[in-house]
């Protein structure tokens, strides 16, 4: 089975956020970028389905050079190889249009994103991939088992869950529950020295065009200072009369 | 023109937050100069036209054979053909589960851009611009788009619903949208008789602080009094003390009810990135240190399982005085 796992490379979950440039960029000043903990889950499952089933685990970015560690660590987690789209991801729809080129070209079986890149918070590129191609799609997914040319996916409805049957090849937006986060694979020795030779390709990206772009950053207005009561009827009170919440 | 909104069901009723996407999309209608036609697919047992309040003016079911169990691919099919054969430009769908599954596939298929987690009605039309958050809430960023047509994906519960008032004709659209030969849904499992966590306006939250799962009828109770939904913190549901369901955060549920009350909770940024966009944020912590009072609107500093009761007895008296 051939599984390609769409990685994006985001600022990690501790990050202070900042803007630059009269807030019209993200300020990388300082931050430290991690595997979206989204693809994370992704990652580890498409090793477990490669240990189990066979096949090639291939880990794609679209980004400029600097986040070639993060796909680095991908590989030292366990894919066997990666792809770096040499272009800056301006918006979802052209990061989709680049994974759908490379996926045309590649044949997967079985494409995994996350359900959504923690940075933008998009939750757009794998519904519009599996657009792209015509592939099943299901998202947030959190627990799929294949067997032979059929996936069975379980996916998040609002209060409940769902269940399908769908044919290979799909694409799925996966988050924990994929695997479990004490499995989580994290690099060990061996990993980081083999992942330095594995093999990372950087292609150009194809003329697609961004349809959206971010064009002011701000960020939200600080709270006031919280108000402190010491019984539950002034609460009760302020709750009703002053937020206007019950 | 008219803006299409997603008129989502669930058991042939409409969803609370479909009356939130109708008002938005009446809303950008307005500043258009155009109407509102909310699309259902599927069976609907509500009265359809009871949208018209809302601001829609034309609510359409299409039904089909292919209009089963939910396929995105499928239903995102049949909101595009709606919209051609209106010649509709703007999409309006709310950024629930399978909201976020239809919209990005209508994108591809209608030739739109789209707008996701948007948290404010539009604030200029040429070009199309709209606030949207992201970084998880750290931060609000401007969108802009110069395609012919939009979909904007709207938060639950970050706009509110407004009663526009207003009369709507209702019909139906047989499509011929085929069904998905390629995915088929084999089982559905919804809790019963609870809010789904995103759509609740009112949570209540619980933390590591509760000590034990047995402990959970009490914020179950003051959930009840509430008529609120219950959420708890990533730990709690990673041992097992409540379910996975529940988990708000970066990594867990993103939510904005108009009122969260945390409750032994300490307030990590993680935790703090599902929650901060909630318009009122009550504190119930024992550490008068804990991060989380200065993300807080209101705080008790006190021992949860003398504060808890005391607000569950509280409100049952307020709620019988109304
Ligand atoms: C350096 C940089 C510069 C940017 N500049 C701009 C800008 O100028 N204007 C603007 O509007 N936006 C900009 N962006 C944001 C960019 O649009 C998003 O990173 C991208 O569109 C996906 O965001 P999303 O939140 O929609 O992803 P989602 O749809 O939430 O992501 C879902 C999944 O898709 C996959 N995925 C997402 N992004 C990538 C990727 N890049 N490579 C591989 N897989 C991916 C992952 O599996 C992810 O879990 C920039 C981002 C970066 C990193
Ligand atoms: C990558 C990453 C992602 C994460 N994602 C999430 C996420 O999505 N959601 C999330 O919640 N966490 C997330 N976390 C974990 C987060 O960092 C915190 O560890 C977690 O939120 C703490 O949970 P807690 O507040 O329940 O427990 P604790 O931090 O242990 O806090 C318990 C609180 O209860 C109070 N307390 C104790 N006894 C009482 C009492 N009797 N009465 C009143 N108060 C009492 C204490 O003072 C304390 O403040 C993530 C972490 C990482 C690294």
């Amino acid at each position: 089975m051939k599984i390609l796992v769409c990685i994006s490379h985001v600022p990690d979950t501790t990050s202070k956020i900042n803007f630059t440039n009269d807030n019209t960029e993200f300020d990388t000043n300082g931050v430290q970028f991690i595997i979206n903990p989204y693809d994370e889950f992704g990652l580890t499952k498409a090793i477990q389905l490669k240990e189990a089933q066979g096949g090639t685990v291939t880990v794609l970015n679209v980004g400029d050079n600097t986040t070639e560690p993060t796909l680095r660590k991908a590989l030292a987690i366990g894919a066997d190889d990666a792809i770096r789209v040499d272009a800056k991801p301006s918006d979802a729809y052209f990061v989709a249009e680049q994974i759908a080129t490379v996926v045309k070209e590649n044949e997967y079986d079985l494409i995994i994103c996350g359900q959504e890149s923690i940075d933008y918070n998009g939750g757009q590129v794998g519904g519009m991939v599996a657009a792209m191609l015509d592939l099943p799609y299901a998202s947030p997914c959190v627990g799929m088992d294949i067997d032979g040319s059929t996936a069975t996916v379980l996916r998040e409805i609002d209060g409940g869950k769902e269940k399908s049957k769908m044919q290979l090849p799909i694409v799925i937006g996966g988050k924990k529950g994929l695997v479990e986060e004490k499995d989580l694979r994290i690099p060990n020795m061996r990993g980081i020295m083999t992942a330095r030779t594995k093999p990372l390709a950087a292609r150009e990206a194809t003329g697609a065009e961004a349809r959206t772009s971010a064009v002011k950053f701000e960020k939200p207005a600080p709270k006031a200072d919280v108000k402190l009561v010491d019984n539950v009827d002034d609460l009760v009170n302020l709750l009703h009369n002053e937020a206007k919440a019950i | 023109m008219a803006v299409i909104v997603f008129a989502e069901s669930w058991e042939g009723k409409f969803k609370k937050i479909t009356h939130e996407a109708v008002s938005y999309a009446k809303d950008v209608a307005n500043a258009e100069g155009t109407d509102v036609i909310a699309v259902t697919v599927g069976s609907i047992d509500d009265d359809a036209s009871s949208l018209g309040k809302f601001g829609a003016t034309e609510v359409i079911n299409v039904t089909g054979d292919a209009f089963g169990a939910f396929n995105a691919s499928v239903w995102a099919a049949a909101l595009n053909e709606v919209a051609e054969a209106k010649g509709a430009k703007h999409f309006v769908i709310s950024g629930t589960n399978n909201g976020k599954m239809i919209a990005p596939m209508l994108s591809v298929k209608a030739n739109a851009a789209y707008i996701s987690n948007a948290i404010e009605v539009p604030s200029n039309f040429s070009p199309f611009t709209v606030r949207r958050s992201a970084f998880s809430n750290k931060g609000l960023v401007d969108y802009q788009t110069t395609a012919e047509k939009v979909i904007v994906g709207i938060v639950p519960n970050a706009i509110g619903v407004k009663e526009h008032g207003g009369d709507a004709s209702a019909s139906s659209h047989a499509s011929s949208v085929a069904a998905d030969s390629k995915s088929e849904v084999l089982d559905v499992d919804r809790v019963k008789g609870k809010i789904p966590l995103p759509e609740a306006d009112l949570v209540v939250s619980a933390g590591r602080g509760m000590k034990a799962p047995e402990n959970w009828n009490m914020i179950e109770e003051l959930a009840d009094v509430l008529g609120a939904g219950t959420a708890c913190s990533k730990p709690v549901s990673d041992i097992g003390w409540r379910p996975h369901s529940e988990h708000v955060g970066q990594t867990g549920i993103q939510i904005n009810p108009s009122l969260y009350i945390a409750i032994g909770i300490s307030g990590a940024i993680q935790h703090l990135a599902g929650v901060s966009g909630s318009k009122t944020i009550v504190v119930i912590n024992n550490d008068p240190e804990a991060p989380f009072f200065k993300a807080a609107d209101y705080g008790i500093v006190g021992d949860a399982f003398e504060v808890v009761p005391q607000l569950t007895e509280a409100l049952k008296s307020f709620k019988a005085n109304q």
